[in-house]
């Protein structure tokens, strides 16, 4: 047994949540050493002596007729060398008041036990009372490193996924729909559907100025469909290996001139929701600026209807969603 | 320049949860029109702002903004400061107002990061 690895003091594997979740996920037989070189009763501490330092053991159980009957650590090593009485055998120095855990039980189990005590190594038992391996903080350490580890591999993959959705699928035209649904009015939610389309647009794949331009292209979009609009509308957004399409529709009022309505600085916002920061009459040229393609149709009877288009082949985008 | 330093220089109070922010915001814009900040904001920008509401939180997600300074003591109502402590965007209240503020940071080091309306806006 080693304790060569950094140690997870208890104070830490408080602080950190998903490492305090593992403690109690992980169970003790799967971050303990197994195969633990035992030690009989019957040695003298000298050749213990040489096999820790041959082996650089920190302390070893000691097995008398497939029994646990102690444990012997350095701590007990250093005891009998400043007595000057390395002639003795293990059993005089040995610790035989042990303090053991349960293979099954959580790492927590372990963790408590070396706060409560002074040990620095717990010899791990099975149902039975046979000792199937050792653990130390050490141990714990690396078994929630390893289980950490396993958790960011767990989300690159669905990362990974995500961003491989189109090599995937073989289809004449594969596409993914997002679709929102935006209430006239409701500023507590906005920019809410665009802040989650801006997610899911990274987790395809888009380059962070891809996923900025459209997201700040539907968030225009999406506010002025809650200033706007007289019930509200919808966000569409299609995302293709090499475009993505986002629409913004609603039922009206339409606008009266759409041409002046694209002039910078063109606004028909109240006061109210210039006090909001918004209403200047940029929104629509924002969008212009931000997308590739824009179109907007409107009229009195059928409303608006805004298209925003983002090619991702186009090379200055510099982009990854690519079939 | 360190969040920290952001906050001392301009005698300011950290709004969100205190959390260890090891990227570094090297410049700025202020304005209070969300539409003005969507059209010019560099990436990784903090944005000065006297504006005080869920959407200046919403704005900075999608413009990628590092943090948020309410200048001339506002102070944004709880649901806007959960929405920051969700999406882990640091805001911080001062009592100068805008111009001062942004003089103080500009002067210490931060770069302008609003870029001239014309330009591209990625």
């Amino acid at each position: 047994m080693t304790d060569e690895h950094s140690q997870v003091s208890d104070e830490l594997a408080e602080s950190i949540t998903r490492t305090e979740e593992l403690a109690y996920e992980l169970r003790i037989h799967e971050v303990m050493t197994e195969n633990v070189h035992c030690l009989p009763p019957d040695i003298k501490l000298e050749e213990a002596l040489d096999i820790f330092q041959k082996e650089r053991f920190s302390g070893a159980p000691v097995i008398a007729n497939g029994n646990l009957v102690g444990l012997i650590s350095i701590e007990d090593l250093i005891r009998a060398l400043r007595a000057g009485n390395l002639d003795v055998n293990v059993s005089e120095y040995m610790t035989t008041k042990l303090v053991t855990v349960h293979e099954y039980d959580p790492v927590v189990e372990a963790l408590k036990t070396f706060s409560r005590t002074k040990f620095g190594r717990l010899p791990v038992l099975d149902k039975q009372g046979k000792l199937v391996g050792i653990i130390t903080k050490g141990d714990i350490s690396n078994g929630l490193l390893t289980a950490l580890q396993r958790d960011y591999h767990a989300e690159e993959l669905i990362r990974y996924r995500a961003s491989h959705l189109f090599e995937d699928i073989v289809s004449h035209r594969t596409s993914l729909i997002l679709r929102y649904e935006i209430r006239k009015g409701d500023f507590i939610h906005g920019g809410n559907a665009s802040s989650n389309i801006k997610r899911a647009l990274l987790r395809l794949g888009a380059t962070p100025q891809v996923a900025r331009r459209c997201g700040i292209a539907v968030y225009e979009a999406e506010m002025n469909l809650i200033i706007h609009t007289n019930h509200g509308g919808t966000l569409r957004v299609e995302v293709e290996p090499h475009k993505i399409t986002m629409e913004a529709y609603d039922d009206g009022p339409g606008i009266e001139d759409v041409e002046q309505a694209m002039k910078p600085g063109y606004s028909t916002a109240t006061n109210e929701i210039r006090e909001m920061g918004f209403g200047a009459g940029m929104g629509l040229v924002n969008i212009k600026r931000c997308v590739d393609e824009m179109r907007l149709i409107s009229s009195r009877d059928r409303g608006t209807n805004l298209y925003m288009i983002m090619y991702l082949d186009d090379k200055d985008n510099n982009l990854n969603i690519v079939n | 320049m360190k969040l920290t330093e952001i906050v001392d220089l301009i005698n300011g109070e950290l709004l969100t949860q205190e959390k260890e922010y090891k990227k570094d915001i090297t410049g700025a814009m202020g304005a209070d029109l969300m539409s003005d900040v969507l059209a010019s904001i560099k990436p990784e920008a903090a944005l000065l702002t006297g504006l005080c509401n869920p959407q200046v939180v919403r704005t900075a997600l999608i413009a990628d903004i590092r943090t948020i300074i309410f200048v001339r003591g506002k102070n944004p109502d709880r649901e806007t400061i959960r929405i920051a402590n969700e999406e882990e965007i640091p805001l911080i209240t001062t009592d100068l107002g805008m111009f001062e503020a942004c003089g103080i940071l500009h002067h210490a080091g931060l770069k302008s990061y609003e870029l001239p309306a014309n330009d591209d806006c990625a």
